[in-house]
């Protein structure tokens, strides 16, 4: 039993409560759509002042901020009190591909070490550059994966399918075109 | 009380992205190479019982807990802003390997270097936000 809640979670469990978050957020009278936050910290920060996408009243999102603030507690509470190892059960031609390109930590840890654990120039400028075009992306196209493929997808909304198909083609760029060049 | 509620929910949401490895870099790494199915099932369990759920809503014209109609705006019509920025969030997500919700998460899950990523994603909407009236949208 304790197996079942300590490993990972199977697919079809995490999609139902996925489900689940974008239903209640639906029955709470909002939307589920996490890339918001990044703009609404942009006004927090003062950004409305010079540039007129920032200006509104960042308190209507608070609701929002809320939800991130829980999916922070989440993290928490799923690495501290409910996991029992820390590696990730990625299939074995993965982890043969990996190795391939020098990250051998799937086993022992949940983030590559190689990138996450050493504050070297190369992975500072790599998720510094990574995080700037997934917020850029995101407000450019209008949402990120919960706001177009989960709740624009829901709604069968062409223009989320066509960001979706972009995240795709952007992530086998980057994978299988610009990997080859950074590791 | 709401904000109680709200939090909850964010709770449920980071648990899940947790536990389901979906907030790990090596998941996302694997969906790309197509060696597994484990992200397209969470992905596409998500998305049908989203869309049977919305169809409900619609259906039956289903309230908010406070007594409200649900209303679904639609996307704006346009292709060039979707896909552009579909693609430039597409190149980022697969090299940093954290999308919006994961990255708060993974700083709960006490992995702090995701704190530059957040800084960056917050400094790449503002720089939108500067860009907007020059983009094509």
């Amino acid at each position: 039993m304790s197996e079942l809640i300590l490993g990972p979670w199977p697919w079809y469990i995490s999609g139902f409560l996925i489900a689940l978050v974008m239903f209640l957020l639906l029955m709470m009278g909002d939307r589920f759509g996490m890339s918001s936050n990044l703009r609404t910290l942009c006004t927090i920060c003062g950004a409305g002042k010079k540039t007129e996408f920032f200006s509104f009243d960042w308190k209507s999102q608070k609701w929002n901020l809320m939800v991130m603030i829980g999916a922070v507690i989440g993290g928490f509470i799923g690495a501290h009190f409910l996991s029992n190892n820390t590696g990730v059960n990625i299939s074995a031609d993965t982890i043969q591909r990996l190795q391939e390109i020098g990250i051998n930590s799937s086993e022992t840890s949940y983030l590559p070490t190689e990138i996450f654990g050493m504050f070297t120039v190369k992975n500072i400028l790599l998720l510094a550059v990574g995080g700037f075009m997934v917020g850029f992306g995101a407000r450019y196209a209008g949402g990120c994966t919960s706001g177009h493929a989960i709740s624009g997808l829901s709604n069968l909304q062409l223009p989320s399918l066509i960001a979706v198909i972009g995240f795709f083609v952007g992530g086998l760029f980057m994978i299988h075109v610009l990997f080859p060049f950074i590791f | 009380m709401k904000n109680l509620a709200y939090i909850s929910i964010g709770v449920l949401f980071g648990v899940t992205m947790y536990k389901s490895e979906a907030a790990s870099w090596f998941r996302i790494y694997e969906m790309f190479n197509f060696q597994a199915f484990h992200m397209y099932g969470i992905i596409g369990v998500a998305v049908v019982l989203g869309v049977i759920i919305t169809q409900i809503i619609k259906k039956y014209n289903i309230k908010t807990f406070f007594g409200v109609p649900i209303v679904f705006d639609d996307k704006e019509k346009s292709f060039k802003r979707y896909f552009w920025g579909g693609i430039i969030f597409g190149l980022g997500w697969a090299l940093a390997g954290a999308c919006p919700g994961p990255m708060f998460t993974l700083v709960g899950a006490g992995f702090y270097s995701l704190l530059i990523v957040i800084a960056f994603a917050i400094l790449g909407t503002y720089v939108y936000g500067v860009l907007k009236d020059k983009l094509p949208h």
